[in-house]
C-alpha cells in the first residue's frame, strides 16, 4: 500500500512541469518584447503541407512551415507554433489558441462565413492517378462504373459524386488509398495535386493521368475581428511573391505547376532544385530494408518516450481527480439526505451515459464560450477525471456495501458513534475491497487517455499518428505503441492482482455484503 | 431468584414491529444486578429482537429501556431527536454485546480488536489500552493469541475474543445473541465456561440461547418468549419440571422428545 502511494507521489512529482509540447503553452503577447506570430496547424496535417521531418521527427517541416517562417520574418514577428487537429483549426482560432491558421485551409463559402482569409498563397487542382498498366482511364469521365478512392468528406469526393456512377471509397489516410490502388483494390485515386505528388509521384506502379481538375485555393485564416492583422499578412504575402521568395519555396518542394505559373504570372523555368521533394521521394520509395526500418523506429524513440510521459501524466492527474471526486460522490450518495443523494446519482448516470469523447470536446471547445477556459492538459485531465469519478463513486459504494452489516452493528454496539464506526471499522475494510477495481480502472483510464490526442495534446497516440504519417508506416509504430501501452499498464496490472490475492486471503470466511443502505441516518442503526 | 439486588435494566411497554408484522408486543420486564437470565423460545418469537432492543441496536417503536440509570424512551411515531441519539450512545457504553457470528474485525489482530473501542470511544492511551487488551485476553484464556488474526481462530476462540472485546469497555451488563449457535459442539463448553466465570464475578448477563442444559443449570431464571411476548419466567428447574403455560410446555416437549436431558 505505502509503496503504491509513494510511487504515485513520485510520478506526480515528475509530472509537475506540465508538458510544454501542448498548445496552451503559446504565450500571449508579452508587452514590449518582439511581437509574436502565433500560428495554428496540424502536425499530422500531412505532406507536403506540414509534417514531422523524417530525419528528425521532433522537427516540423513542409512548404507551409517555410511560408509561415518567411511570412513571420517579413512581418518582423517571432513565429510560435500551436498544434491542433485539422478539423479544429478554425474553432481554435475562435478559442484564441493562435492568431492565424494555415494548413491547406481551402477558401470556401462555408469557411469564409466564419473567418477572414488572406489573399491566396497557393492554388492547385485535383490529380487523377491510376495503375501504370491501366490505359482505360484518361480523365474523370472514364471513371464511370469504376472504383475510385479519395479522402473522406473532401472536395475530391464531391467531384467524384458529380461524375455519377462511380463507386467511391473514402479514406482517412492518403497513403492507404494509393496502397489500395497499387494492390488493385481501387482503379483510380483522386487527390489534391500536392498530396498525389508526395504520395505516389515516386511510386513506379502508379501514374498520373488527365488534365488538372477543378480549382483549390489555399489561404491563411484569421479571426473576423483581426482586420489589422489581415492587412499585415496580405502585405507580407504580396512582398514574398514579388521578391520571389514564395517561388523559391515552391521550387524546392517541387510544387510549381502551370496553374501556379498562371496565378503568379511567372513563366520562368525553375531556379532551384526540388531538394525537399527528392529527399522525401528517396525516403519513401517502396522496399525499405528491415534494418532501415528498425533504425527509424529507434530514432523515433525519444518522441514515443515523450508521448508516454504525457500519457502517464494526464492519466495520473485524471485519476487523482477521479478518486477524490468519486469519494465525494459516493459519500453523498450513501450518507447525504435523499434529494442530495439523487443529485449525485444523476451525475453518475449522466456521465456514464454519454461518450467521454463528447465530454472532452465540450470541456475544451464548448466551455470557453461561457468563459471557462482550460489548457489542453487540464481539459484532458479534468474531462477524464470527471468521467472516471462516476465509475469510482460506484466502486466506493459497492465497497461500503460489501462490508457485512454485522461489522457496522458490532462497532455501534461497542459504543462508537456512526462516524467513528465508519472511520475505524468500515472504511479500513472497504479500502481493501476497492483497491483492486480502482487499480483496474486506472489501467483502462490509461488507455482512454488516448482520447486527449483530439484536443491538441501530443500523447502516445498522437505520436503514433505523427510518426506513422511521417514514415508512411502504420505497422511497426503501431506494434511499438501497443507495447508501450502494455508496459505502462503492467505494474498496475500486477498490483491489482496482488491486492486481489491478499483480499481473498483475508476473507476466507464467507463474508456477505448487504444491498440495503444501512449507513444513512434512519431509525435503524442510529 | 435473586430479588434482593437493585434493578439494573428496566424495560417498560416496549413495542417493536417490522414491515411483516409485530415482533414485540408491549413488553415490560426488570433485570436485577448480577442476574444471569436466559431467553428461550421458538424461532421467530422475537427473542433476538428483544435483546437487540435493550442496547437500541433496534430502536424501539415505543416504550422505554433503562440501563444503569440511562433511559431511552420513545413515544409512538416520534422521530429520534439528537438528545435521544445521545442517550442511546450513553446507554451502549453500559452494555456489551456478543453476536452469533462473533463479528470480530477481520483486518485487525485480536489485541487490536480489543484495543480499538476503548481508544476510540473512551480516548484511552495506547499503552493503557494495550495493557487492558492483554488482561482481557488472559481473562478468556487467549493470552497467547494476541497477534493472531480472526481468520486463523476456531469458533470457540473467536467467540471468547469477542467477549473479551466487549468486556474491555467495562460494561455493566453483557448481552449474548445465540453465542454458541455457530459453534461445533465440542467448542460450546469453553464459551459457556467464560460466562459462568463472569457470573461468579457478579456480572449481569442476558443470553438468548438454544443450550437448554446451560440455561437450566447456570441461569438464575429462564425467560420463555413466544409471539413477541414474555409468556413466563421462572427458575430453570421449576420451569422444566412444571411449566405453567401450555405454550411453554409444548415448546419444552420438543427438547424432551429430541432426547435433550434437562
Amino acid at each position: 500500500m505505502k509503496k503504491f502511494f509513494a510511487l504515485i507521489a513520485l510520478l506526480l512529482a515528475l509530472a509537475a512541469p506540465i508538458p510544454s509540447y501542448a498548445a496552451d503553452e503559446a504565450p500571449a503577447q508579452p508587452a514590449g518584447e518582439e511581437k509574436l506570430l502565433r500560428w495554428g496547424g496540424d502536425s499530422e496535417g500531412g505532406f507536403p503541407y506540414m509534417f514531422p521531418s523524417p530525419s528528425d521527427p521532433d522537427k516540423l517541416i513542409g512548404f507551409e512551415v517555410d511560408i509561415v517562417e518567411a511570412l513571420a520574418k517579413e512581418m518582423g514577428r517571432k513565429p510560435v507554433y500551436v498544434n491542433n487537429a485539422w478539423d479544429n483549426l478554425i474553432p481554435g482560432l475562435e478559442r484564441d489558441l493562435y492568431d492565424i491558421a494555415i494548413n491547406g485551409l481551402e477558401v470556401t463559402p462555408e469557411h469564409e462565413a466564419e473567418v477572414n482569409f488572406s489573399i491566396p498563397y497557393y492554388k492547385t487542382y485535383l490529380q487523377l492517378a491510376v495503375r501504370k498498366d491501366d490505359s482505360s482511364i484518361e480523365g474523370l469521365q472514364d471513371l464511370k462504373g469504376k472504383i475510385a478512392g479519395t479522402l473522406k468528406e473532401s472536395y475530391a469526393q464531391m467531384v467524384l459524386e458529380e461524375v455519377g456512377d462511380v463507386e467511391i471509397r473514402t479514406y482517412i489516410v492518403e497513403a492507404n488509398t494509393y496502397e489500395d490502388l497499387a494492390n488493385g483494390r481501387l482503379e483510380a485515386a483522386l487527390f489534391d495535386q500536392p498530396i498525389a505528388l508526395y504520395s505516389a509521384g515516386f511510386n513506379p506502379e502508379i501514374k498520373f493521368v488527365g488534365p488538372p481538375i477543378g480549382e483549390i485555393i489555399y489561404a491563411i485564416a484569421m479571426r473576423k475581428g483581426d482586420k489589422e492583422l489581415l492587412r499585415e499578412v496580405n502585405q507580407a504575402i504580396v512582398a514574398l511573391r514579388d521578391s520571389g521568395k514564395l517561388r523559391e519555396i515552391y521550387d524546392k518542394w517541387n510544387l510549381w505547376t502551370p496553374v501556379m505559373a498562371t496565378t503568379f504570372n511567372d513563366y520562368d523555368p525553375p531556379k532551384y532544385e526540388p531538394v525537399y521533394y527528392n529527399e522525401w521521394a528517396e525516403a519513401h520509395r517502396p522496399e525499405l530494408t528491415l534494418q532501415k526500418r528498425l533504425e527509424r523506429y529507434w530514432d523515433a524513440m525519444p518522441l514515443f518516450a515523450h508521448g508516454a510521459l504525457v500519457t502517464m501524466e494526464v492519466s495520473i492527474v485524471a485519476m487523482v481527480i477521479a478518486i477524490s471526486l468519486g469519494l465525494a460522490l459516493a459519500v453523498t450518495r450513501v450518507f447525504a439526505p435523499k434529494w442530495l443523494a439523487m443529485l449525485a446519482a444523476g451525475y453518475v448516470e449522466i456521465v456514464r451515459g454519454t461518450p467521454v469523447l463528447i465530454q472532452l470536446f465540450f470541456i475544451f471547445y464548448g466551455l470557453p464560450s461561457i468563459g471557462i477556459k482550460f489548457s489542453p492538459f487540464w481539459a484532458g485531465a479534468i474531462g477524464l477525471g470527471l468521467n472516471y469519478a462516476a465509475y469510482e463513486a460506484e466502486i466506493y459504494r459497492t465497497g461500503l456495501f460489501a462490508i457485512p452489516r454485522t461489522q457496522w452493528e458490532s462497532a455501534l454496539a461497542l459504543g462508537m458513534t456512526r462516524w467513528q464506526a465508519m472511520r475505524e471499522v468500515i472504511l479500513p475494510q472497504a479500502v481493501r475491497v476497492v483497491i483492486p477495481p480502482i487499480t483496474n480502472d486506472f489501467i483502462s483510464l490509461l488507455k482512454d487517455s488516448s482520447l486527449v490526442s483530439i484536443i491538441t495534446m501530443v500523447d502516445l497516440t498522437k505520436v503514433y499518428g505523427q510518426v506513422s504519417a511521417t514514415y508512411y508506416d502504420y505497422f511497426g509504430p503501431g506494434i511499438l505503441v501497443a507495447v508501450i501501452y502494455l508496459v505502462l499498464g503492467l505494474p498496475f496490472v500486477r498490483f491489482a492482482r496482488y491486492t486481489e490475492k491478499r483480499l481473498s486471503a483475508m476473507e476466507k470466511e464467507g463474508r456477505q455484503g448487504h444491498s440495503e443502505n444501512i449507513y444513512r441516518n434512519s431509525t435503524r442503526y442510529i | 431468584m435473586n430479588t434482593t439486588n437493585k434493578p439494573l435494566i428496566v424495560i417498560e411497554n416496549l413495542c417493536k414491529s417490522f414491515e411483516d408484522g409485530d415482533v414485540l408486543r408491549n413488553i415490560s420486564f426488570t433485570i436485577r444486578e448480577g442476574d444471569l437470565a436466559s431467553i428461550i423460545g421458538p424461532s421467530g418469537c422475537g427473542k433476538s429482537t428483544f435483546l437487540r432492543c435493550i442496547n437500541c441496536l433496534e430502536l424501539m417503536d415505543s416504550g422505554s429501556v433503562s440501563v444503569a440509570g440511562v433511559t431511552v424512551s420513545r413515544r409512538p411515531g416520534e422521530t429520534p431527536t439528537e438528545a435521544m441519539l445521545q442517550r442511546v450512545h450513553e446507554l451502549r457504553t453500559e452494555v456489551g454485546m456478543v453476536f452469533q457470528s462473533y463479528n470480530l474485525f477481520p483486518n485487525k489482530n485480536l489485541l487490536q480488536n480489543i484495543m480499538l473501542a476503548p481508544m476510540v470511544v473512551k480516548g484511552m492511551k495506547k499503552e493503557e489500552a494495550h495493557e487492558l487488551g492483554m488482561k482481557m485476553l488472559e481473562k478468556v484464556g487467549l493470552a497467547g493469541f494476541a497477534q493472531k488474526y480472526p481468520s486463523t481462530l476456531s469458533g470457540g476462540q473467536s467467540q471468547r475474543a469477542a467477549i473479551a472485546r466487549a468486556l474491555a469497555m467495562n460494561p455493566r451488563v453483557m448481552l449474548y445473541d445465540e453465542p454458541t449457535s455457530a459453534l461445533d459442539p465440542e467448542l460450546v463448553g469453553e464459551v459457556l465456561q467464560v460466562m459462568k466465570d463472569l457470573d461468579a464475578e457478579g456480572m449481569t448477563q442476558i443470553i438468548v440461547t438454544h443450550e437448554m442444559k446451560f440455561a437450566k443449570d447456570a441461569s438464575d431464571y429462564i425467560i420463555f418468549m413466544d409471539k413477541g411476548e414474555i409468556v413466563e419466567y421462572e427458575d430453570g428447574d421449576i420451569l422444566f419440571a412444571n411449566p405453567k403455560n401450555n405454550r411453554t410446555r409444548a415448546f419444552l416437549r420438543h427438547f424432551v422428545n429430541a432426547g435433550v436431558t434437562c
